[in-house]
């Protein structure tokens, strides 16, 4: 087992999650079955191989240029005002969930 | 107006001989929604308000005698992850339960662009995490063919509507085989493209280096017409393609004699059901009797393409979703004390297990110690897949395999293993790790009256020759 109640408890934690004890149980279960299932991919050398992040990482960008320049081709001029008007401010507020009809409202911020 | 094996040239034209309005065949779509879907729960959502503007905005420029878009009239339905300025937009989630969008998906706002009436949103598994549709946290998916099977996920509202003719064509998304695997499980076409192809701007993201947006449709030829629309350069999203997008459609006909196809036999190893291998192998035959050569490629990281995939899709699903924090939009729990808790309650409350799953193992990959081991060890991995291809494509012009290795399962019979099911991706992860395109056409039936499906892969941005081969070997059916 690689993943113990303490691990998935510390996990919830990272990702904002408080999971049931059912949930956290399942959880220790699902996740030692799928990591022991991905452990093949230890059959494979890969020092010398270099990670991709994005198949631009490979294709499409300008390999005669240096650094962030390879990836010219996804910018765009600047421009003063930016592309495009922002959503207007009741339009922005219109999903949440509670405002003050200014600002988004949120429990206290600091806690003990 | 019969709307069994109705294309979108056929819905066009009728539009624009005056056949029928765009307005009543709305109206007829909406009454075969209202009569047939309540037992396969393909739409979550339908739009009529906004579907009839638009049936009344082609119907007065048909009346006016002006020159008609390419979709003029033509019934449609989209994905419920593709956002829709005004028209509720889930996810399949509860936790967007109430979301109004203030915005529309480019590809959306394509197809309305083009003349397309947009009937309404579909099903699909939450925050297309699935491989059943049955992860929808508002109700499963019937397959049309078989109302006690799965449609295939985790696009299978969009699959299912095209199969049960609740729309001429849809959209969906596929980020591990989210379009070819229903597609292939429902008997229809499914249309993954190159990655930056299509813009994925008002896209609910799960996993932004895999996702795409692609067509469902009946024949080739309506998702060459599909993909013509969506497809291009959008400001909106950095990774879109700037690449002249061919006319598709124009280019089916082109001769496709002596095209090599490639093979390769770690799609027809261990785990393949017979009848699926047999129909596959059938369709390569025809495909030879129409002059194609058939050559032996080889893809050796293939059986690395689940676990890698299930790393590097989680880690960014669990980076995309801590954007739901319950404060601009979104289920926020009730009596929270503090943030820490509303935040942590409300997740719980709106996020499903596949959900949580997923975020859960892609932190994990994330975190500090285990980064090395998993999500850069997958990318490394990912690498080689690629070049699996690339290597591959330097002898051959496509290559076919199945889809999935067997037709659909039945409703209830993987929910319990989340292993089980991702491993019905198995055939098709690896286009979305490349970044190459994929279509499933259906070349078979199974002895249980099932649909199976064949998956053409082609070189990066090279949609238009998987859509010549598909078609070609339509036409010799």
């Amino acid at each position: 087992m690689k993943v113990t109640d303490k691990d998935v408890a510390y996990v919830a934690d990272l990702a904002n999650l408080e999971l049931t004890e059912q949930e956290r149980a399942r959880m220790v279960r699902d996740l030692n079955s799928i990591l022991a299932y991905v452990d093949s991919l230890n059959e494979l050398g890969t020092d010398n191989v270099p990670p991709m992040a994005q198949v631009s990482d490979r294709f499409g960008l300008d390999d005669s240029k240096q650094g962030s320049e390879r990836f010219a081709y996804a910018s765009r001029p600047d421009v003063h005002q930016g592309l495009r008007k922002s959503l207007a401010h009741d339009v922005a507020l219109g999903n949440a969930p509670d405002t003050d009809g200014t600002f988004f409202k949120v429990p206290k911020v600091i806690e003990k | 107006m019969d709307l069994r094996n109705l294309t979108i040239e056929a819905a066009r034209s009728a539009v624009v001989e005056g056949k029928t309005s765009a307005t009543a065949l709305a109206e007829s779509y909406f009454a075969k929604i209202e009569s047939d879907d309540p037992k396969i729960g393909s739409y979550l959502m339908l739009s009529k308000e906004r579907a009839l503007a638009k049936a009344a905005e082609v119907d007065s420029l048909v009346k006016k005698g002006e020159k008609l878009p390419p979709l003029a009239g033509v019934p449609l339905g989209v994905k419920d992850v593709l956002v829709t300025k005004g028209v509720r937009t889930t996810a399949g989630s509860k936790i967007l339960g109430d979301y109004i969008p203030p915005y529309d998906c480019t590809a959306v706002a394509r197809l309305e662009t083009a003349g397309a009436v947009v009937l309404g949103k579909l099903n699909c598994d939450e925050f297309a995490m699935g491989s059943s549709n049955e992860n929808s946290a508002f109700k499963p998916v019937h397959n049309p063919r078989d109302l006690t099977r799965v449609p295939g996920g985790s696009s299978g509202g969009s699959a299912a509507a095209v199969a049960a003719d609740m729309a001429v064509a849809t959209l969906g998304s596929d980020t591990g085989g989210s379009i070819r695997q229903p597609a292939s499980f429902c008997g229809v076409v499914g249309l993954k493209p190159t990655y930056g192809r299509v813009s994925r701007y008002g896209l609910i993201a799960f996993a932004s280096s895999l996702d795409n947006i692609g067509p469902f449709a009946k024949t080739a030829k309506d998702a060459a017409i599909m993909l013509r629309t969506i497809a291009g350069r959008d400001p909106m999203d950095s990774t879109s393609a700037d690449l002249p997008v061919p006319d598709y459609a124009a280019e089916l006909e082109k001769h496709t004699r002596g095209m090599r196809v490639g093979v390769a036999k770690e799609y027809f190893g261990e785990g393949l059901e017979p009848e699926t291998r047999a129909a596959i192998e059938a369709a390569l035959q025809k495909l030879a009797g129409l002059g194609y050569e058939i050559v032996d490629v080889s893809l050796p990281h293939t059986k690395y393409a689940i676990p890698a995939y299930y790393l590097v899709a989680t880690a960014e699903a669990s980076s995309n979703l801590a954007r739901f924090d319950a404060v601009r939009y979104g289920h926020r729990a009730k009596g929270v004390r503090g943030l820490s808790d509303m935040y942590r309650r409300s997740r719980d409350e709106g996020f499903g297990g596949e959900v949580k799953r997923r975020i859960m193992l892609g932190t994990y990959a994330l975190s500090a110690g285990y980064y090395d081991a998993y999500y850069l060890k997958a990318q490394r991995v990912r690498t080689l897949l690629t070049s699996d291809f690339v290597e591959a494509f330097k002898k051959v012009d496509v290559i076919i395999g199945p889809t999935s290795p067997t037709p659909a399962f039945r409703l209830g019979e993987k929910v319990d293993d989340p292993l089980a099911m991702y491993l019905a991706d198995i055939y098709t992860v690896t286009a979305n790790l490349a970044g190459i395109p994929g279509i499933s056409i259906p070349v078979g039936i199974s002895k249980e009256n099932l649909p199976i499906g064949m998956q053409i892969f082609g070189k990066h941005f090279d949609e238009a020759t998987i859509l010549r081969v598909a078609y070609a070997y339509e036409k010799a059916q």
